[in-house]
């Protein structure tokens, strides 16, 4: 990775310059956390800030969203005809993204964009976005983004990537519309010095060893589902949860929703609102039978779904980026990463 | 922009026919607005689609008529919830929507050039129907071994389909066992008992045969062990699962079991391949 030395001032004025092309959008602080917002000036950008309370997925899967409004007039004569709603679908810019956050998105994709279906408000809006993503120098406590596949300085998901350092920032153009950000404003910065990407490399190496290894992936992929699933630790697990569902609403990548038909006089739309396994109305069927109706099974359900079921399917790790987020928030003081320790030790006993 | 898979089909109601003695369950059959969607929604005997009420809400139906019957798509609803509810108080005229074909298929390719059991029982009979009905079909009969059917339900006034029933009883090229949990009609004349006694009392030979299952959890529960006794493998043994649902697509989340989503990796599976999966359906 090669890299460019900038000010702070050098970024924002650097930023400034696609405002008129791009919607931009950074982490800013409401006054009880830090939140993605639409940019009036990339001023606004806290990059002192850890991370988001919620995570940015909200940009791209909306917590509720119209898909489809229609008439239910009976004199007009396209009643009851679905028509797509409006949707803005301008090219934007996400700046200060964490890489485990824009790595996310990117499994989320295995779920929206299929050889069989695209969803088309996903698709759209993945294509319309370029991310400025944010290295993490100072990892949250509750951090384990090296375990799961992704990291702190991890490029995946990224088209530039940023890191603070000794008092600016080094940045580095790391995928082809990076790059061609770059050649549309040109950058008002210079090579790193030696010392500097000595000091950039430390700084990336300490960051890194901070992180917790408490995944064995090959162990859990190796066992068959059905000896994971039946496992007794899941009783432990399930103890102390309380449905309350704060993990999958904070998870950048639980992409579950509903869909509910919202009716007003005579004028209707279908919209789609996030959802989560944790809820019993989830999985409830019209004759009463629910095949989760335990909590046991909800919470089974969250954590096989992303440990093991995503991992057998797509054959491309766990639907996990170590945010932390539901460590950090989780009311009843559930950690998944004491839930993936759990699964790796039972995955290494013998059968 | 790509095809947007949520968007259902102007469909209108063109007839509704009432199934059962209770009133519970009704036929709709629906005609496509335009003609090019008609044409786009090619599907096979197995797959479901979504019916879209506007103002309601969507339901996954399993496609009720075969794609051997042209001009116009049958569902059959039983009425459960709110959609069903407001569905079953439509008329017809009245426009709805269909999305799909989704989902997998009975496996046609293989069950070609093989005998092929039908078990169904109540209601779950819809797409055994839509099966029976193109395997039936004069460009498609030569296709298949013997056909024999097992359907019950719990009395004569719940079957579905019944003069279909009926007439295929007549025919030559197909073994009907009709048979009702009880009845006190005295002019009853096919079989009285449960689906997987009668089953074990006709005994349909497992030779280079598949069987198809559907029916309440409680008669499929009863019907695999005799299904096996009679030598039939689990991977001979079809069945079609159902699931809350909403978006059809292997996307919303919510009716996987393990790896699976119903709606799109199923809701045909056999038995051999629920083995490896949870039981949670």
């Amino acid at each position: 990775m090669s890299w460019l030395r900038l000010t702070k001032e050098g970024l924002t004025e650097w930023l400034r310059k696609f405002e008129k092309t791009y919607r931009l959008y950074g982490p800013v602080w409401t006054g009880s956390y830090h939140e993605f917002k639409l940019l009036q000036d990339p001023e606004e950008i806290d990059w002192d800030y850890r991370n988001t309370r919620l995570s940015p997925k909200s940009l791209f899967l909306p917590p509720a969203e119209k898909m489809f409004i229609y008439s239910l007039d009976p004199n007009d004569p396209e009643r009851a005809i679905l028509k797509e709603a409006s949707k803005d679908f301008d090219p934007r810019i996400i700046v200060g993204i964490r890489p485990c956050d824009a790595y996310a998105l990117k499994l989320v994709d295995k779920n929206f964009i299929t050889p069989q279906y695209q969803d088309p408000w996903w698709l759209n809006r993945r294509e319309n976005t370029i991310f400025v993503g944010y290295g993490c120098t100072e990892p949250c406590s509750t951090c384990f983004c090296s375990s799961v596949g992704s990291g702190p300085f991890d490029t995946k998901g990224l088209d530039v990537l940023v890191v603070n350092v000794d008092g600016g920032f080094a940045i580095s153009f790391v995928s082809e519309r990076g790059k061609e950000l770059l050649r549309k404003e040109p950058l008002g910065a210079r090579a790193l010095s030696e010392s500097e990407e000595r000091s950039l490399q430390d700084k990336m190496a300490e960051a890194r060893a901070a992180m917790p290894k408490l995944w064995d992936e090959k162990a859990v992929a190796n066992r068959p589902l059905l000896d994971i699933f039946n496992a007794p630790f899941w009783e432990e697990v399930q103890f102390s949860c309380i449905n309350c569902g704060t993990c999958t609403f904070l998870c950048p990548t639980c992409w579950c929703f509903d869909i509910q038909d919202e009716v007003w006089k005579e004028r209707g739309c279908r919209v789609r609102l996030w959802d989560s396994c944790m809820f019993p109305l989830f999985t409830l069927h019209a004759s009463g039978h629910n095949p989760r109706s335990q909590k046991l099974q909800r919470v089974r359900q969250r954590f096989m779904h992303k440990l093991k079921y995503y991992v057998d399917k797509y054959g491309d790790g766990v639907a996990c980026v170590g945010c932390g987020r539901c460590v950090q928030f989780c009311p009843v003081n559930i950690d998944i990463r004491e839930v993936m320790r759990l699964m790796v030790s039972h995955c290494q006993c013998a059968l | 922009m790509v095809k947007n898979p949520y968007k259902p089909y102007p469909v209108k109601i063109d007839e509704i026919i009432v199934e059962t003695d209770d009133r519970n369950i009704r036929t709709f059959h629906l005609k496509f607005l335009n003609p090019e969607d008609e044409a786009a929604f090619s599907y096979l005997p197995g797959q479901f689609a979504e019916i879209s009420v506007p103002g309601q809400g969507e339901i996954p139906i399993g496609i009720a008529s075969s794609p051997t019957e042209k001009g116009y798509l049958k569902f059959t609803v039983n009425k459960a919830g709110k959609v069903t509810t407001y569905l079953h108080n439509m008329k017809p005229g009245d426009i709805i929507g269909v999305r799909g074909p989704l989902g997998n298929w009975y496996p046609w390719d293989k069950l070609e050039g093989s005998n092929v059991v039908i078990i169904g029982g109540g209601f779950a009979f819809t797409t055994l129907r839509s099966s029976i009905v193109y395997m039936l079909d004069p460009e498609n009969r030569h296709k298949f071994g013997n056909i024999t059917v097992v359907y019950g339900a719990r009395n004569p006034g719940l079957l579905l389909y019944k003069e279909e029933l009926f007439a295929w009883e007549r025919r030559d090229d197909i073994v009907m066992h009709i048979t009702v949990d009880a009845t006190n009609d005295p002019n009853w004349k096919y079989n009285v008992g449960f689906v997987p006694a009668i089953t074990k009392e006709k005994a349909p030979s497992s030779e280079n045969a598949y069987a198809i299952v559907c029916g309440p959890p409680i008669m499929i529960k009863f019907t695999l062990p005799v299904l096996r006794e009679l030598g039939f493998a689990p991977d001979c043994i079809i069945t079609s699962l159902e699931m809350r649902m909403k978006c059809g697509i292997g996307m919303c989340g919510r009716c996987n079991i393990g790896t699976e989503y119903v709606c799109k990796d199923g809701p045909v599976f056999t038995f051999e391949q629920l083995s490896h999966l949870p039981n949670e359906y």
